[in-house]
């Protein structure tokens, strides 16, 4: 029963909780990792004799603990060790540890391992990356992997964030109500990033970056079992399971964005679209609407629609309204313009275009956005001069090849 | 006599199952639950959404909602109910409807749902 596959899934699920809670103790992520490694290693020796324990994340941290303060007494005796009310004494069982477990403030505890990522200095690539070290566990060479850079050069990138992170101050007190909506809010946004890593790539890598995208959802899920009634952190779970949804129908052949209009819908996962919706549901019960749950929610209305012409675009258009209320921007303003043409018609979705011309002047998709509008007006001339703008802005080849299609088209 | 069999787990470790992994699983359980719907012995089975969907009553003066699954370990599962229902609020609703004055009822949508061949 107790084969390879089980203990490694046991302890890919125990690491979050067991670093964070070895953090607690040692206030030393090198000490917290190294103490993991360890019970990681005395798991696989001791679990196939011994049968796997009630709850492996508490028998890690037990183990790791006590194995690190061995190490740290047999490294130096001389060595001040932290106080006595930091570092349980080794009388503690196992049955107490899981006591503690029970506590809140172990949540906390999660929530400061992935806080701790997330320095604001470092770019966000590398937050992403260390997190994936971490709290993930995933290996070097398939952190580098899915960055698509050398082994040595992501170890590189790793070394340097943790030690940003090392010398970084993190209180370690239960942090108050406003500190810890700080950081779950810090936190979404890295986990956000993760799955758009993965998400937006296309071309012959792709399918290296879906693990990303998984990934993130384990978090994002991970971090809801945790704080139950955060609806943004709902809404966070359900935009990367309903996006998620559609990956094997998001790329061609080719490996060719696909765009939502000529998906082939029944290749999108009910199994996430339902887990979604009814996430999506949830989150809106709360009544604190936030910018996750709002993407969420439009993520949703698609989700729902069995073809394309099936959505419902003023129910979008509603959501991006208060989308913009809470969150100003011209990208979402431009965004609600694609919903109002499909609503009231392109004429008045130019009109919304016309303020986010100087804001959005380097924006690709603003462009993409306004020949397709002057095509559909009839105004193949004007369409012609914003389409040639767009490819020029284009980032991708795929991008302009994309542009390219519409320009031909114009052409009688 | 009708038993009811309930999968207990730790969620998290089930996420991190490989593909192989929970096609194991599976297929093991199918093995049984197969072998059973041919003896005409197999009711409904069903397989629950993860717990950050679900949502809790509890009987108050005005019941309470509570986001999350039911997480008290001094109170111990007592029975269930299989609803159709086409939203969330309208389970809530139905719960709200059953609580009364006493106990929890945790709100849970499923997964996966196999009807059984109909237990007399």
């Amino acid at each position: 029963m107790t084969d390879v596959a089980w203990i490694g899934a046991a302890l890919t699920a125990a690491r979050p909780q067991a670093v964070a809670a070895l953090l607690r103790y040692f206030r030393d992520l090198d000490v917290a990792e190294e103490a993991f490694q360890e019970a990681s290693l005395r798991a696989l020796k001791s679990w196939p004799l011994n049968g796997p324990p009630r709850d492996p994340a508490a028998w890690l941290i037990f183990v790791g603990r006590n194995s690190a303060l061995d190490e740290l007494r047999r490294r130096n005796k001389h060595d001040v060790l932290p106080e006595d009310d930091v570092i349980p004494d080794a009388e503690h069982s196992e049955s107490a540890l899981v006591e503690r477990l029970d506590s809140s403030a172990y949540q906390d505890d999660v929530l400061r391992l992935l806080f701790i990522c997330c320095q604001p200095d470092l770019p966000a690539t590398q937050q992403i990356a260390v997190a994936l070290r971490i709290v993930s566990g995933l290996s070097v060479q398939e952190i580098a992997r899915a960055f698509l850079v050398t082994e040595a050069a992501m170890a590189q990138r790793i070394t340097r964030a943790k030690r940003a992170m090392s010398e970084s101050a993190v209180a370690f007190e239960a942090p108050g109500p406003v500190e810890r909506a700080e950081r779950l809010s810090t936190v979404a946004a890295m986990i956000y990033l993760l799955f758009n890593e993965g998400y937006s790539a296309s071309g012959g890598d792709a399918h290296v970056r879906v693990p990303l995208c998984e990934e993130a959802i384990r978090l994002s899920r991970l971090l809801l079992r945790l704080f139950p009634a955060e609806s943004e952190i709902m809404g966070l779970t359900a935009l990367l399971l309903l996006q998620h949804a559609r990956a094997a129908a998001r790329l061609d052949a080719n490996a060719n964005i696909v765009l939502l209009d000529d998906q082939d819908r029944s290749l999108w996962n009910r199994h996430l679209i339902g887990e979604g919706l009814v996430l999506v549901e949830k989150a809106q019960l709360s009544g604190e609407p936030g910018p996750y749950q709002l993407q969420a929610a439009i993520a949703a209305v698609h989700a729902r629609a069995a073809r394309p012409q099936d959505t419902d675009w003023s129910q979008i258009d509603r959501i991006y309204a208060i989308l913009e209320l809470l969150q100003p921007s011209p990208v979402i303003t431009l965004n609600r313009a694609v919903a109002v043409s499909k609503v009231r018609g392109p004429q008045a979705a130019l009109g919304m275009l016309e303020p986010l011309e100087e804001p959005l002047a380097g924006y690709f998709h603003y462009f993409g956005v306004k020949g397709a509008l002057l095509k559909e007006l009839g105004r193949p001339d004007e369409a012609r001069v914003a389409f040639n703008k767009a490819i020029g802005l284009a980032r991708t080849a795929q991008e302009a090849a994309h542009i390219r299609m519409n320009l031909d088209r114009l052409t009688p | 006599m009708f038993y009811c069999i309930l999968c207990y787990n730790l969620e998290s470790e089930v996420e991190a199952w490989t593909r192989e992994k929970e096609a194991a699983v599976m297929a093991q359980r199918e093995l049984v639950a197969h072998e059973l719907a041919t003896q005409g012995r197999l009711g409904p089975v069903g397989r629950l959404m993860p717990t950050t969907t679900a949502m809790t009553i509890r009987a108050s003066r005005e019941p309470l909602v509570l986001d999350g699954p039911f997480a008290e370990t001094k109170e111990q599962l007592l029975g269930f109910y299989l609803v159709d229902c086409t939203s969330l609020e309208q389970a809530l609703e139905v719960a709200r409807g059953l609580v009364g004055d006493t106990g929890a009822l945790e709100v849970r949508p499923l997964a996966s749902f196999y009807p059984g061949i109909g237990l007399q």
